[in-house]
């Protein structure tokens, strides 16, 4: 078996046991297991509704699974994923209508730009702060997504508003700068499914942030910082340019949320579009193990899981979507628990396996 | 008192005792000496309760017994201190002492008692402590005490210990040999696992010799010396003095005048230090640890902040001191650091990536000048080169550089720097945790390095290796150079009195 093959097959362990466990309560609280499991994720596998809006889902969570992941390989913990994704959309959005009249040769590829550089930008931030002052990434990320969350709906409330329109959105962005929806290109696949080209963008990201860290210079100074800070110094790297680096191309990747967002669905910033999309984006970084392949199979489990909990509310007499929510919980928690389960799966407890 | 019969163990793949016999008898300091990897560590392991034989039986005192577990050996009398200390740093000495055996009842601690009996046993065998110190504050060799005691307070008969001393001073170790000595009149066993072969020589009435998981030798120690141990150890002769013809020397490529480099606090670490170091000559330095050598190396390796070094380093006349450990790697110098797992080697990485560290940005590495992209063939040649070169075992670059032992990890980060041509190379401890068979093969590239030109600045805690290894030796002492000697003809008392005293 390949090393990446057997590095996910314990996060595929994890994911199996946290549905055994959720089938305990489902069970404790009155409904079949079974039949909740299968409203679950049986509604996320149809066809064209259930794979189309899974796919639309995953989409932002690889990207902020991805931007997670480039800082953990830094040796970062980049929680403010969520405000790089705000401040980015409302970006992406601002110059949508600004050059509304420009074609699309022109308005796509700077909305694009918008979308990234201002990712980056709000993640270069926390980045500098780390590598001139030491201050921790942790709090200043969470800080500055309170920030970026209140910036944006200010802009949006008080001059980006579409007059007389209660709903906090702003007006729509040019037509030059939409993107296709997937069903302009495949049969049978209605246009009204959101899933855009955005969702083949981020599967591109995937590929870019793989060749980045594992077949570039600069990924290995990355690499190399996140794995052993002292030894990267002593190997000539220098250690703050690699952690603002790392924090931008990080908020890049989760800038790029606003492109499925506002170029390929509302076509508009839409106040509040998140769905936690930046925290769940810490939950595949770490259930995919830092790994792009294992970023993409999280986020379509969790996406999946997103999808199914509004079937799963719907139809069944007592489970909810909190469903949803309590499954990535355990699995967060198993996946967190390594170790406990090594030992609960690796046979009989005796002296020798410790290696003292 | 204690024996080992036929004892086999094995991990997946390694067998790592093979039909092991080992025979202690009472009231002896018996060593057992092999390399990395020879099974020493895990037969006394076997002996402790931590590992169960697959076939072979233990006889103490004369009767076969099962040993499950540390508490089945204890109950038996035989106690363990380990290379890595099991102290909680936060809790005194009598708390650790104690800590899983306390005494008193279930819901009051009683602590005096244990601080009397462990007073008691520290006369007993002067092993000075104060109860009620924490840890923390303890030295060393201190601490070293504290974990002779916790055996000692379990009524250990026999004691192990496990490379005892490699974390002590010169000046330490004979203290610690004393402390042997007075356990073994004090009717106690002590068995010692060592590589050290001066010290074995020095303290021991008996050595087993074990290599690959076998016993090869078991000899008096009166009755042999260090050559023939060193032979049994690895399979073949053993040169334990370097050979090297004189230097052929060049110009001075490192200056240091009135170098002075301050820790975080401000506080002087190197004061003051002037010398050079010429193309074709290795200048050594002797001192015990602590006296600046660190700082030192580090602050000419450019890892040290600028704000915190006075005085000039000049390499071929240029001034280094703005420059940044990247820049001197550029200019052609190399460093092989003492902490190889800290600073040396990407554990986590493979062997192939951490063979280009520090030339990983630039072509043959990078795959185009100014491109980006690495070039994994040129990376696996390179790596190929230093294992072939530099025997590094197992010869498979794909593996984590976690996997690979102390001995081989040092080959590759020495084969690594060597790769570079460097003109100038600073190695700090060169040979710490490495077997015998690879120390001598580390000291004759670094001679023959010399004899290509290099200027080398060496620094050594091993006494025998600086002083054989050094064209010309300075000794350290509190950031000063406390003198120079030619370690030709310089006694080791000369040296160690420059070492202690400064002058």
């Amino acid at each position: 078996m390949t090393k990446l093959a057997r590095d996910l097959l314990f996060p595929l362990i994890a994911v199996l046991a946290a549905f055994i466990v959720g089938g305990i309560l489902i069970l404790l609280i009155g409904d079949n297991p079974l039949v909740a499991y299968r409203l679950l994720l049986g509604s996320a596998l149809s066809w064209p509704d259930g794979i189309g809006y899974t796919l639309f889902h995953a989409t932002p969570l690889i990207f902020t699974g991805l931007a997670v992941l480039v800082g953990f390989r830094c040796g970062l913990f980049n929680i403010g994923a969520e405000g790089q994704l705000y401040i980015a959309a409302f970006a992406t959005a601002w110059v949508g209508i600004v050059l509304a009249n420009r074609s699309a040769w022109i308005l796509v590829p700077l909305c694009f730009l918008a979308a990234i550089l201002s990712g980056a930008l709000w993640g270069a931030i926390p980045g500098v702060l780390k590598a001139k002052f030491g201050s921790h990434e942790v709090i200043n990320t969470i800080m500055l997504n309170f920030i970026a969350v209140a910036l944006v709906s200010y802009f949006t409330q008080y001059h980006y508003k579409v007059g007389g329109d209660p709903i906090l959105q702003t007006s729509p962005i040019g037509q030059g700068a939409h993107i296709a929806r997937l069903g302009k290109f495949i049969p049978g696949f209605p246009e009204r499914i959101p899933l855009n080209l955005a969702f083949l963008l981020a599967l591109l990201c995937c590929l870019l942030v793989y060749l980045f860290l594992w077949r570039t210079k600069w990924g290995y100074e990355i690499r190399a910082t996140g794995s052993n800070p002292s030894a990267a110094e002593y190997g000539g790297i220098s250690i703050r340019k690699q952690i603002v680096l790392a924090m931008a191309v990080s908020g890049a990747l989760a800038g790029m949320v606003g492109i499925n967002e506002v170029m390929g669905y509302r076509y508009r910033y839409y106040d509040g579009f998140s769905d936690n999309y930046g925290f769940t984006g810490i939950a595949v970084a770490l259930l995919g193990r830092n790994h792009p392949v294992g970023v993409i199979l999280a986020a379509l489990l969790f996406a999946a899981l997103q999808h199914g909990g509004i079937y799963v509310d719907g139809f069944s007499e007592h489970v909810t979507k909190d469903i949803v929510q309590v499954l990535q919980g355990i699995i967060i928690l198993f996946v967190a628990a390594e170790a406990f389960f090594k030992w609960l799966l690796g046979g009989r407890f005796t002296m020798d396996r410790l290696k003292v | 008192m204690l024996e080992l019969r036929q004892i086999t163990k094995r991990f997946a793949d390694v067998l790592a005792n093979d039909h092991v016999d080992i025979v202690v008898k009472p009231g002896t300091i018996h060593a057992i000496v092999g390399e990395n990897g020879a099974g020493k560590s895990t037969a006394m392991r076997i002996a402790y309760g931590f590992y169960t034989p697959d076939s072979g039986e233990i006889v103490v005192d004369g009767q076969v017994r099962q040993i499950k577990s540390p508490h089945d050996a204890i109950a038996l009398g035989i106690g363990m201190v380990h290379q890595h200390f099991m102290l909680v740093e936060t809790m005194t000495v009598a708390e650790n002492i104690v800590l899983g055996a306390e005494p008193g009842t279930n819901l009051a601690l009683d602590l005096k008692s244990a601080a009397s009996q462990i007073r008691q046993l520290s006369e007993e065998f002067k092993l000075a402590v104060n109860p009620n110190e924490p840890i923390e504050h303890l030295s060393v060799g201190q601490q070293q005490r504290v974990e002779l005691l916790k055996a000692l307070y379990r009524h250990a008969r026999l004691l192990i210990l496990d490379e005892p001393t490699a974390v002590l001073t010169p000046l330490e170790v004979e203290e610690f040999f004393a402390i042997l000595r007075r356990m073994r009149e004090q009717g106690k066993t002590v068995i010692i696992i060592t590589h050290k072969l001066s010290e074995v020589l020095a303290i021991s009435d008996e050595v087993t010799v074990m290599r690959d998981g076998k016993v090869v030798g078991r000899v008096q120690t009166k009755e042999t010396n260090a050559a023939e141990l060193a032979r049994l150890m690895v399979g073949r002769e053993v040169l334990l003095r370097v050979e090297k013809s004189a230097p052929e020397i060049g110009r001075p490529e490192l200056e240091l005048r009135n170098l002075s480099v301050a820790d975080i606090n401000g506080a002087k670490r190197v004061n003051d230090v002037t010398f050079e170091v010429r193309s074709g000559e290795i200048v050594g330095i002797a001192g015990v640890e602590g006296n600046g050598q660190t700082e030192l190396i580090e602050a000419l390796a450019g890892l040290v902040n600028p704000e915190r070094i006075t005085g000039e380093i000049r390499f071929e006349g240029t001034n280094l001191n703005a420059m940044g450990a990247r820049v001197r790697r550029e200019l052609g110098i190399a460093h092989i650091p003492e902490d190889r797992h800290r600073r040396g080697l990407l554990l986590d990485f493979i062997l192939a990536e951490n063979s280009i560290l520090g030339v990983h940005y630039r072509p043959p590495i990078v795959a185009l000048a100014g491109g980006i992209f690495l070039d994994n063939d040129a990376i696996q040649r390179r790596a190929d080169e230093i294992i072939q070169k530099f025997d590094v075992r197992p010869p498979n670059a794909a593996l984590p550089a976690r996997a690979f032992s102390g001995g081989n990890q040092q080959k590759l980060i020495i084969g690594r720097e060597y790769r570079v041509n460097p003109k100038l190379l600073l190695v700090s401890q060169p040979t710490r945790g490495v077997d015998i068979g690879a120390i001598e093969f580390i000291h004759q590239q670094l001679v023959a390095l010399r004899d290509a030109g290099c200027a080398i600045l060496l620094v050594s805690a091993e006494l025998e290796e600086v002083t054989s290894l050094s064209d010309r030796l300075l000794i350290i002492h509190e950031g000063r150079i406390a003198g120079e000697v030619d370690p030709k003809v310089a006694t080791l008392e000369e040296i160690g009195l420059l070492m202690t005293r400064g002058h």
